[in-house]
């Protein structure tokens, strides 16, 4: 019975998210011959900018190692039941806090430095997402309303710190904060473009997924994550387990803006905040929340993110399209996850109707 | 009669063409801002366009790309998914470091930046320079301005008090004085170069002063002009055609012939030239004169009498005989900045250490 169950969910797991995709597709290569492009040839162009060689491969999971960091931002705590959208915040604090870690050990040895700044990053983000977690935990607030908004708090702190007191004066036209030398930069794959952080990447969601499938600690979260009333009748301590999730998933999204500093730009500035935490949102329920498709997923969502140039190249179309396509594409996946949520609804119903039953014979 | 052609002919035939369906020369272009601003980028999105007119040349490009290393990524996927032999890179921002390190990637492709500064011997070898003085035809436009004023005052809405634009601001007045010596114009700068609702605070600040002449030194003037025309005052425009804007009140404007340097470019790169060899200069710059730059066609206000006015002044400009900075110049405390007798041509890299604003002008180079 059970297991039935299970597999049934598992059938839905992959069935809704990929039905929202197809309509996605389906909407947005009508969009494409709404503005005169070829849907055909659009497509055709992702994939050669995605996948079509070598180069793009890499130029896809370049993007696709945020993507999986900052998917878990999201997943995991959503696992403990906290659904958050702060990852962007959590990316530009932990890039920030990574930032400041790197130049005050730049004097000395790499790994050292490299080591305080992962850390620096993971502890920013974590703390970042586990406040959102805790203030619904033990304050009532609703975690995705106010992890949306500690987004903003999060990219004004970084503006507040690259103007002011980490402002490098030779960032004339671009304020950023002193660059992080390049001997203590996060190398490169070798033989590659891509950095370690895929690595990084590939290590949490592979993490992830052992902490949640085979240790009693992932039993708790997702019991607490299933139905935090029978996991508190068991004794179980809910306020522990959210935060330890939300601070794990937050972690990985500071984790994200560590890379983009330490690899990527080799300084903080407005410039590391382009995007990588709201599309990991996308990921994360795409992926329904589960760590291992994030590794796929990502890699698809970093092929639509390299096309962005290609579409305006091969196709004029404007710069914009490939957003026009992750809006679609969200839309979709957040219509897919109503439906799917229609039976809960239902559920409460029959609950409340239970409850007034059980009080008009009392 | 049927036309015969033996195996060989025909394989051969068949080579010529795929050859010359392949040669194309790729060259990709990227904007800092959108296509569409009416201003500094789509003066260079036009100039991209006309190389339509070159069968060898495939032309493509990425626009709002910021001045990040996004940049690197748009021109490293031009390069290596486009086949792109030729970039240009229109944005100051893009140079240092982005086109230099991608530069150092691909020896092969040539860069050419607008309006950056190449250190030689330590910059890559495949990065060009090339940029255009505009200050005459500033000069025209303002004379234009200043035969067409009534109020005797105009206003200037500037970005930044960078030499580039400062060049600009006293070019113009320069030109208005030159046939209206009791001109006066108020400068206001915005602190950047797209900063449209600032653009629209000073533009109407101005008009309520009393100004009846609107010009500007802006990312697009598009605001300024459209604030012109709504207020019932003339405007000149800046970077591109903005006559549109203001079927009333255009009076002309400075604006860029990119697509002059664009074919340039196109046909010595085609004829096997390349800057790391030399054989292309590596600062390509040009005047008036190069047709680098030109005058907005004249509004419908501006009155055959004054065209003719300004047609011969242009002669004059052309033909050496008049130049925009000639002493005695003083600056608007008083200062002789070029003394009597001295001439100064606009290619003079000393120009580019202006600090000054010339006498008449209202405002101040330090905020």
């Amino acid at each position: 019975m059970t297991g039935q169950t299970s597999s049934d969910s598992r059938l839905e797991a992959v069935a809704m998210p990929l039905t929202a995709v197809i309509a996605a597709v389906t909407l947005f290569g009508l969009f494409c011959a709404w503005v005169g492009a070829s849907p055909l040839g659009v497509f055709a162009s992702i994939y050669k900018a995605g996948f079509g060689s070598w180069y793009s491969w890499q130029n896809s999971l370049l993007r696709a190692a945020p993507l999986m960091l900052c998917a878990l931002a999201t997943a995991l705590p959503a696992r403990a039941g906290i659904i958050t959208v702060g990852n962007e915040g959590a990316f530009v604090v932990g890039g920030l806090a990574a930032a400041a870690a790197g130049l005050a050990t730049a004097s000395g040895p790499v790994w050292l430095c490299l080591l305080t700044m992962m850390l620096a990053g993971g502890i920013a983000g974590g703390a970042w997402i586990a406040f959102a977690a805790g203030l619904q935990q033990y304050r009532g607030v609703n975690a995705v309303i106010s992890s949306l908004l500690l987004n903003y708090i999060g990219i004004a702190l970084l503006l507040q710190f690259v103007e002011g007191p980490m402002h490098d004066p030779g960032s004339l036209n671009f304020p950023a904060t002193y660059p992080i030398p390049e001997t203590h930069q996060l190398g490169r794959i070798p033989g590659s473009r891509i950095h370690y952080g895929l690595v990084f990447g590939v290590i949490a969601c592979l993490l992830t997924w052992f902490l949640l499938e085979r240790t009693v600690w992932g039993m708790k979260v997702k019991t607490v994550g299933g139905n935090a009333r029978a996991a508190k009748l068991v004794g179980l301590p809910l306020g522990q387990i959210v935060l330890t999730a939300s601070f794990l998933g937050g972690a990985c999204a500071g984790l994200a803006g560590m890379v983009e500093v330490a690899a990527i730009h080799g300084r903080a500035s407005q410039a590391i905040s382009a995007g990588y935490g709201y599309v990991g949102i996308l990921v994360a329920f795409l992926a329904r929340q589960s760590p291992l498709r994030i590794l796929v997923v990502s890699v698809i969502l970093g092929a639509v993110l390299a096309s962005g140039g290609i579409l305006q190249r091969d196709h004029e179309l404007p710069d914009a399209t490939i957003t026009v396509f992750e809006g679609i594409a969200f839309l979709a996946i957040l219509a897919s996850e109503a439906l799917a949520g229609r039976f809960s609804f239902l559920r409460v119903r029959l609950r409340a109707a239970e409850r007034e039953v059980a009080n008009a014979e009392r | 009669m049927t036309c015969q052609l033996s195996r060989r002919e025909y394989l051969a035939m068949l080579a010529t063409a795929s050859v010359a369906a392949q040669s194309p020369l790729a060259i990709g272009f990227v904007y800092n801002g959108p296509k569409n601003d009416l201003g500094y980028n789509q003066a260079h999105v036009e100039g991209k366009q006309s190389l339509k007119a070159l069968p060898y040349v495939r032309a493509f490009d990425e626009a709002n790309v910021p001045e990040t290393v996004a940049v690197e990524e748009s021109m490293r996927d031009m390069i290596h998914q486009d086949g792109a032999r030729v970039i240009f890179a229109t944005s100051y921002g893009f140079l240092d470091p982005f086109v230099l390190r991608v530069a150092r990637e691909s020896p092969d492709v040539q860069f050419f930046h607008c309006g950056g500064s190449y250190r030689d011997g330590v910059d890559p070898r495949n990065v060009g320079i090339y940029f255009g003085f505009i200050d005459e035809v500033e000069y025209m436009a303002g004379m234009t301005a200043g035969l067409m004023t009534r109020t005797g005052r105009m206003g200037f809405v500037a970005a930044k008090p960078i030499p580039q634009v400062l060049r600009n601001i006293n070019s113009f007045m320069l030109g208005a004085r030159s046939v209206n010596p009791s001109v006066t114009m108020r400068v206001v700068f915005t602190g950047d170069w797209v900063l449209p609702v600032r653009e629209a605070e000073a533009s109407s600040s101005l008009a309520d002063q009393g100004v009846d002449v609107l010009t500007g030194h802006t990312g697009s003037p598009r605001v300024i002009v459209q604030v012109a025309e709504r207020r019932g005052i003339f405007a000149t425009g800046y970077q591109f055609n903005q006559s549109v804007l203001a079927p009333h009140g255009f009076l002309t404007g400075a604006e860029w012939a990119w697509e002059v340097v664009y074919h340039r470019y196109a046909e010595l790169i085609h004829a096997g030239n390349s800057v790391a060899t030399g054989t292309i200069p590596r600062r390509m710059a040009g005047t008036l004169k190069d047709e680098f730059c030109r005058l907005s066609p004249f509004g419908p206000a501006v009155t055959a009498e004054k065209r003719e006015a300004i047609a011969r002044a242009k002669q004059r400009l052309l033909d050496g005989s008049h130049v925009v900075y000639r002493g005695p110049l003083r600056d608007n405390a008083g200062k002789t900045v070029i003394p009597a007798g001295t001439t100064i041509r606009i290619e003079d890299p000393v120009l580019d250490q202006m600090n000054w604003l010339v006498e008449g002008v209202q405002g101040q180079v330090s905020t």
